[in-house]
């Protein structure tokens, strides 16, 4: 068998989505970090859904849903993209093999539980993780890009191809994507304003009240009624919300350090020093929500100083200042 | 965060990796900073997969003492819940309970067995006998 191997420029990122957008991009020219991608696709958000369960909890995201982000960033900057979902895995397959050949880089969604390269804790049913293929060696194993590890990685072929074709909550269906870049590039300027305050005007939350400061509040109540419940329930419910914030690739506090991140690199960029506060301010926002995560889990390890009212407590700090954010944001974006 | 804060706690399930965080200098600008884990974050992690090896565990002594079928011990086994494996069989989450009881499993057709064999990724007989794992 022939090896291929395309150029890419591989660069640990926080997130899956975002890192892929960075990171595909970045091999063909570009020069955007992950929160630039992160933040121009407005994908900074609360969500908080209690009839949504996964693994008997509710479902808990500080994003927006996926392929959002890879969708607004190529919309934003202009960038083709080019998608394609197959049901004959063997074709999808043959058709990722295909665009190899012709030298492209191919984003794949993938299910985490059947890549064999990830460490055994991480590994659950989760559909919608993203990476980039970017050859094959001798052995007729893939060559990938995976954004949330350090080095590259190898896949063999099989296990790609369940990865890619597992059924179940957000099913990748084979999906594939290829990016081309535009014959000029785009002004970053402007972008940068309407995504921001695309974001801001996202954070009071929709008319339902499980998304942005409502979402938090509403979890603020729930969190609230767990002092009638078994420690162990109590426990569960709360170690949910501090995983989802910092163990699945949020780059620390549910992805305001990100965000933050985002924020301080437009404000150079713009060269604002307005924008430059409200990073700092977001950066201190970040640390509410790790502070946040330290007492839940002080909770659960039953320490006897920190009950479910000063969790419940701490949480509402956050909504508090994230509403204060939104009105910065709103006031800066005008 | 600063970059000095960056928590470096080796967790258990990062298996010798890190991950990438975002944190700043001291003048408030940011860059990319290796972690090897944090405790707060590895406790939640171990919580769950705790809570995960218990369901296993009670499902293998179960199947074992012939009170479920072998798909009430692979469900978990392949960390997925009612909903997930409702999704990736097509069958709905009742049927799937009605298929964890002894009696109802041993009448399934070869077809919707298959349709399991294929959620899980293994052969028709691992999944009428089950390779118990210590």
């Amino acid at each position: 068998m022939n090896a291929i191997k395309n150029n890419i420029s591989h660069q640990q990122s926080s997130h899956c989505e975002s890192g892929v957008v960075a990171n595909m991009l970045n091999s063909q020219g570009m020069n955007l970090s992950e929160p630039m991608v992160f933040g121009l696709s407005s994908a900074l958000t609360f969500v908080y859904l209690p009839m949504v369960k996964v693994g008997g909890l509710p479902l808990i995201a500080y994003r927006m849903p996926p392929k959002s982000i890879i969708s607004a960033v190529c919309k934003k900057l202009n960038v083709k993209m080019n998608s394609q979902k197959f049901s004959n895995p063997d074709a999808g397959m043959k058709a990722l093999d295909k665009a190899l050949s012709e030298g492209k880089l191919v984003g794949l969604q993938t299910s985490v539980y059947w890549l064999p390269y990830f460490p055994e804790d991480m590994r659950f049913q989760f559909n919608a993780h993203n990476l980039t293929v970017y050859g094959k060696n001798e052995q007729g194993d893939y060559l990938i890009s995976d954004p949330v590890f350090e080095e590259v990685v190898t896949c063999p072929a099989d296990d790609l191809k369940r990865a890619r074709f597992a059924k179940g909550v957000l099913a990748a269906k084979g999906l594939m994507y290829e990016m081309t870049l535009p014959a000029s590039p785009v002004d970053l300027a402007p972008q940068i304003r309407s995504s921001i305050k695309k974001t801001a005007k996202m954070m009071n939350g929709l008319i339902l009240p499980f998304f942005g400061n409502k979402g938090i509040k509403h979890l603020v109540k729930k969190i609230k009624t767990l002092k009638s419940k078994p420690q162990k329930d109590a426990a569960l419910f709360l170690g949910n919300i501090v995983r989802m914030q910092e163990e699945i690739g949020t780059g620390g506090a549910g992805f305001r350090f990100m965000y933050a991140s985002f924020l301080d690199e437009a404000a150079t960029i713009l060269d604002d020093d307005v924008l430059f506060e409200i990073s700092k301010f977001t950066t201190e926002i970040g640390d509410l929500w790790r502070e946040f995560a330290m007492k839940s889990v002080l909770f659960c390890k039953n320490r006897k100083n920190v009950s479910i009212d000063d969790v419940a407590a701490s949480l509402e700090v956050c909504a508090e200042h994230e509403a204060i954010l939104r009105s910065k944001l709103l006031q800066w974006s005008k | 965060m600063k970059k000095e804060q960056v928590p470096q706690d080796s967790c258990k399930s990062y298996d010798g990796h890190k991950k990438l965080i975002y944190a700043v200098d001291d003048n408030g600008h940011y860059q990319g900073v290796q972690s090897s884990g944090w405790e707060v974050e590895g406790f939640a992690t171990e919580m769950a997969v705790q809570q995960l090896d218990q369901q296993v565990n009670e499902m293998k002594t179960a199947f074992l003492a012939g009170k479920v079928s072998p798909i009430a011990y692979y469900l978990p086994l392949f960390r997925f819940d009612l909903l997930s494996l409702a999704h990736a069989t097509g069958f709905f989450q009742w049927q799937i309970k009605r298929h964890m009881k002894t009696e109802n499993f041993a009448k399934l057709s070869v077809k919707k067995r298959t349709k399991y064999c294929e959620a899980f990724n293994i052969s028709l007989e691992e999944l009428i006998k089950p390779v118990i794992k210590e």
